[in-house]
């Protein structure tokens, strides 16, 4: 298939693409009526429950089950023996590549519990009420081992190691002593002494940001059914049903075409429901008990053993000339991964200098792991971390310069043909126009009351393309309905109908747009990457060409007239034939008479999306700081964003608000606490603080669309940019207002007073 | 399995029996925003749940003496619909109104907020600086305790089984009086105090305090009666100088812990800048009013 299409003609105008109808899946969501993951039910369904470890760290020593089994009611009780052994092996699937070896221990531990609300065995039973008596009589003997949870402290030579076997890779020379740390990695250019050497001003500073977590309203949940002839159904919420497939296939050692998952309606991912936790488990169960089982997390478990994303430690060093030209840079990024190695720090490093382009620079990451949950993806996994440290430092530079914040971003940007710090030449890139529409922003220059500051960061995100079916099928009144593999976490569902109704000619309520199951459509990747308006957009937009081909060639067939003759014009077929004169035939009319014409009407296209164009975000944030308090309040804030082009606008900014929250919260009270014995101290919304609706102001969003010529309407992921530089522009504000560098996340009141009081 | 069961009495005196008989695992449910949550993440296994809403009295505010009588299953809501009210404990019932949010407010009662025995209870501080009684009703009769003896510790009350609490009696409301309630959470609303200061004044035709009482939250197992801290405020207008000693006495009697909510250090500072906050607040309020 090609992935490329045909721009629509210069002086097309659009009629749908661009306008701002309702969302096809709305009225569902706000009356309740959605179906989410733990909205399904099936007759003699089992509750699942899963017990977990007290421990942080602990070998486990003995699994007792009789008691347990015993209890009148219990119709399965699976461990971690019982899944097949795996062996050590990357699927790509996830954000990234996964090993699914670590899925499965993950799933449910065999040795080793790795920390606190690890997964050791679970239980399906005929009561909720059942299945926790259950859960109190099986006897786990620990032998509990020393357990480390900060990054540094994990990295340290003597520090407990999570895996007596694991030597750091990426090195020059190979190790000799085991390591918590995975894996290090490197970018380089030029040459950094001589950058240094060359600066008039550095700056140098460490930062950290804990571990925080996605924060979706939807705990995971499924139904899981596995047949008496090996068939199996899963329903369940997640990023990608196909996902679920693959894993649950390779971890059960099952033909993934005899598993069939249904996605249910997804309350939040952000990343993290890009893996499975739960789905394997409720196969086995269902297996073993003859009866579909559902397991239904609670949000204790979500906290606990689930997500987060990596809690980090970023050194950042900059030297630049004294006009602002930035020589030199020398980033390391200790990334947590949490019990089994895959930290976003890749991707962190790669994304850490991408605005900017700086002669010499070396990026080192660590991947490091330690006794806390395995991190997931969440929203531009990585980028957050290192922008907060680079964006903090360029902040600082602007500082001592005397520049200002923007300028001294012009003065370094990357353009057009400029090959990025992570490789790649960037094309048809919007950065600069991004920086420019918040520099000609009112609120650039709006003046600030006492004890505010502004702060503005940059942020930058890959998008990707990848694989993606669609279809589109033509109802015999001539409505249409987009089949596609997507699951809907940010309105694609409108973004698929309208792109299709565009090409048809159809007033985009006709268009119905389905997700369908693993078994009625064929292979997508997950959403994630801020891939489906991308890549699925493609396949559904190439596919509704498809169709008008095929409808055009019916009416020249009708007509009896050459194919070339007939143009689709506004959903109807116009005979070009002057000589025949030919009333319109409306989309309708064809499709009530497609069984002489050749048969239903409809096309599947799959493809292999490539040239997703890269994102860019400039946000501008204003806080006031009570200095008595330390309390912060976010009294401003406008983000920009290069979006190639904005499908449904609304949609498209409620992603750059709803990322700008998120990077908000995290910069201002989220975190996970540990306490001294390796256990979550706030796994509630409670005391896990993301922001409420009173804390925020508008998020003001300005859409810039540098078009991505590689998409048939120039768009480019939006999705995971926009939590890129809230850290970081809130951080600045925050110091600019106090006059004291912050350095370390989050900026909640106690860290704030205590700031101010240190001066 | 367990048995939970659930009785709602239509009067006090069948609550107070039901409550005896049941025992310790017996528990009075007036809105349920603790009680219910408790139960669901299996931190509270009752085995009976006594609904009081449906006792005489047991929800509404009527005014009496010169003071007010709150039933003891009042919502927060109501009490913030009941403009005399309002007006004479404006602090009180904005601290009660600070509870949870506009769902919670709709159920959640001040009596509920005292028994559950949080030492970050919003609207504790409040009427114990406005001495606000119970009315605690048990198998063996009625009697008045003033709100502070009630909570004796996080969790804890000194309510003996079987007793509950019938109603909340606020005292006569002076003339130039007022009071004010402030917390602080590191969000705006959703959130659980810090620190949660109360003060109630009274003046005289000339501005000066002639009657404080200031009482601490969250600094504390309990609710702490500042009283060094109300004597720096008598006899003067709570002028810049006063302010600033009295946060100096606020802080004095502190004696919070550190825990994942803010350390002891910071509640501490926090107690001496919201008192006086706080004080300036219900001395502008008893200043309008002479
Ligand atoms: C989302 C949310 C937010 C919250 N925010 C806050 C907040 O900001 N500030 C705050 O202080 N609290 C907050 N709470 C806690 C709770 O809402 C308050 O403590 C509320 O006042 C409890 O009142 P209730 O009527 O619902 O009590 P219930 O849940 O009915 O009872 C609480 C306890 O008191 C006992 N009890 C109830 N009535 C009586 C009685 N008449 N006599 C004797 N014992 C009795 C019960 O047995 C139970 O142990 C919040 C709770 C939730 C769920």
């Amino acid at each position: 298939m090609t992935d490329v299409l045909d721009r629509p003609e210069a002086g097309d105008t659009l009629r749908v693409v661009g306008t701002r109808p309702a969302r096809p899946d709305g009225v569902d969501k706000v009356t309740g009526r959605a179906t989410y993951g733990a909205d399904f039910t099936m007759a003699g369904q089992l509750v699942g429950k899963i017990l977990r470890s007290p421990h942080a760290h602990a070998r486990i020593v003995s699994i007792d089950t009789r008691k347990a089994r015993a209890l009148p009611g219990v119709k399965a009780i699976v461990i971690g023996t019982d899944f097949p052994d795996q062996a050590s092996e990357e699927l790509a699937g996830g954000e990234g590549a996964s090993n699914i070896r670590d899925i499965a221990l993950n799933c449910l531990a065999r040795d080793k519990v790795l920390y606190q609300g690890h997964a050791v065995a679970a239980v399906a039973a005929t009561s909720s009420s059942i299945a926790d008596a259950a859960l109190a009589l099986i006897d786990v003997k620990y032998e509990v081992l020393p357990h480390v949870t900060d990054v540094e402290a994990a990295m340290a030579p003597d520090a407990p190691l999570l895996d007596e076997t694991r030597f750091t890779t990426g090195l020059e020379t190979k190790p000799d002593k085991p390591s918590n740390i995975a894996s290090r990695m490197q970018l380089k250019r030029g040459d950094l002494a001589d950058g240094f050497a060359s600066a008039d001003v550095i700056v140098e500073g460490r930062y950290i940001t804990p571990a925080v977590h996605q924060g979706y309203i939807e705990p995971h949940a499924c139904v899981a059914s596995f047949g008496a002839d090996g068939q199996c159904q899963v329903w369940a919420s997640s990023q990608g049903q196909f996902m679920i497939r693959a894993y649950c296939a390779k971890i059960l050692n099952i033909e993934a075409s005899d598993i069939r998952v249904t996605p249910a309606e997804i309350g939040g991912g952000f990343g993290g429901k890009t893996t499975v936790y739960i789905e394997p488990v409720a196969l086995a169960l269902s297996k073993q008990a003859g009866a579909p089982v559902k397991i239904v997390m609670t949000r204790d478990e979500v906290f606990r053993a689930t997500g987060p994303t990596s809690g980090a430690v970023i050194e950042v060093k900059l030297g630049a000339k004294s006009d602002g030209t930035i020589v030199a840079a020398d980033v390391v990024l200790k990334y947590q991964a949490g019990a089994f190695p895959g930290s976003p720090v890749g991707a962190g490093a790669m994304t850490a200098l991408a605005c900017y382009n700086i002669p010499n620079f070396l990026i080192t990451g660590y991947d490091v792991v330690n006794n806390t949950p395995k991190v997931a993806a969440y929203r531009a996994p990585g980028a957050p971390i290192s922008a907060f440290g680079v964006e903090s430092a360029v902040d600082e530079l602007a500082e001592k310069l005397g520049m200002d914040p923007i300028a001294l971003r012009l003065k370094n940007a990357v353009h057009d043909g400029d090959k990025a710090a992570y490789g790649p030449t960037f094309k048809n890139i919007g950065y600069v126009e991004t920086l420019e529409a918040i520099a000609n922003h009112p609120h650039y220059k709006a003046p600030l009351g006492p004890n505010q500051g502004r702060g503005l960061a940059v942020g930058f995100w890959f998008n990707v393309g990848g694989e993606s079916t669609a279809a589109v099928n033509i109802v015999e009144d001539g409505s249409a309905v987009v089949i596609s593999g997507n699951p809907d976490i940010g309105g694609s569902r409108a973004s698929m109908a309208m792109m299709a109704a565009e090409v048809l000619g159809l007033p985009v309520e006709h268009v119905r747009p389905i997700v369908a199951d693993t078994a009625s459509i064929g292979f997508s990747m997950l959403t994630g990457g801020s891939r489906t308006t991308f890549a699925t957009g493609m396949a559904v937009t190439q596919a509704a060409q498809k169709v008008v081909e095929d409808l055009k060639r019916r009416a020249a067939e009708i007509w009896d007239v050459a194919v070339d003759k007939v143009e689709w014009v506004n959903g109807s077929a116009v005979c070009l034939d002057a000589a025949k004169a030919k009333p319109d035939l409306t989309l309708a009319a064809i499709a009530g008479q497609s069984a002489k014409t050749g048969g239903p009407i409809g096309a599947t296209i799959a493809l292999n999306a490539q040239g997703a164009g890269p994102g860019f975000g400039v946000h501008l944030c204003d806080v006031e700081v009570d200095p008595e308090t330390g309390h912060v309040s976010v009294v401003r804030y406008t983000a920009a964003q290069d979006v190639g082009k904005a499908i449904h606008p609304s949609y498209v900014e409620g992603q750059v608000q709803g990322g700008a929250v998120q990077g908000i919260g995290w910069a201002l009270n989220e975190e996970y606490v540990f306490d001294g014995k390796g256990a979550m101290e706030n796994p509630g919304f409670l005391d896990y603080r993301m922001p409420v609706a009173s804390d925020l102001p508008m998020i003001d969003a300005v859409l810039v669309e540098v078009a991505n010529p590689r998409h048939p309407f120039g768009a480019k992921g939006v999705g995971e940019v926009p939590i890129v530089p809230p850290l970081a522009a809130v951080g600045n504000a925050v110091s600019r207002a106090i006059g004291v560098r912050m350095h370390d996340l989050p900026l909640s009141p106690p860290r704030v007073r205590a700031a101010i009081d240190a001066g | 399995m367990s048995q939970l069961d659930y009785l709602a009495p239509a009067s006090a005196e069948d609550a107070a029996k039901a409550l005896a008989a049941g025992g310790d695992t017996a528990r009075p449910l007036s809105g349920g925003t603790d009680l219910l949550v408790q139960l669901r993440a299996g931190r509270l296994k009752p085995g009976l749940i006594v609904d009081l809403k449906k006792i005489p009295g047991a929800i509404g505010i009527r005014e009496e003496a010169g003071g007010f009588v709150i039933g003891a299953a009042t919502s927060g809501a109501a009490l913030g619909e009941h403009a005399p009210l309002v007006r004479a404990w404006p602090g009180v019932v904005e601290a009660t109104n600070l509870i949870g949010s506009t769902q919670i407010q709709g159920r959640a009662s001040m009596a509920g907020n005292i028994c559950n025995a949080s030492p970050a209870a919003d609207s504790v501080p409040a009427l114990v600086a406005a001495r606000a009684t119970c009315v605690v009703v048990g198998p063996t009769g009625r009697r008045t305790v003033p709100v502070e003896e009630i909570p004796v510790g996080p969790g804890r009350t000194s309510l003996a089984p079987g007793e509950f609490v019938l109603e909340i009696r606020l005292p006569p409301r002076g003339f130039h009086a007022a009071d004010a309630y402030l917390r602080s959470i590191p969000r705006t609303e959703m959130d659980i105090a810090v620190v949660g200061v109360a003060v109630n004044l009274t003046l005289g035709v000339d501005g000066v305090i002639t009657d404080a009482r200031i009482a601490l939250g969250a600094v504390g197992p309990t609710v702490i009666v500042a009283r060094e801290a109300a004597a720096v405020l008598v006899g003067t207008r709570a002028e810049d100088d006063v302010l600033a000693r009295l946060d100096e006495a606020a802080r004095a009697v502190c004696r919070p812990i550190s825990d994942k909510r803010g350390t002891a250090e910071f509640r501490t500072k926090i107690t001496g800048v919201l008192a006086r906050r706080v004080a300036t607040i219900a001395y502008a309020r008893a200043k309008e009013r002479i």
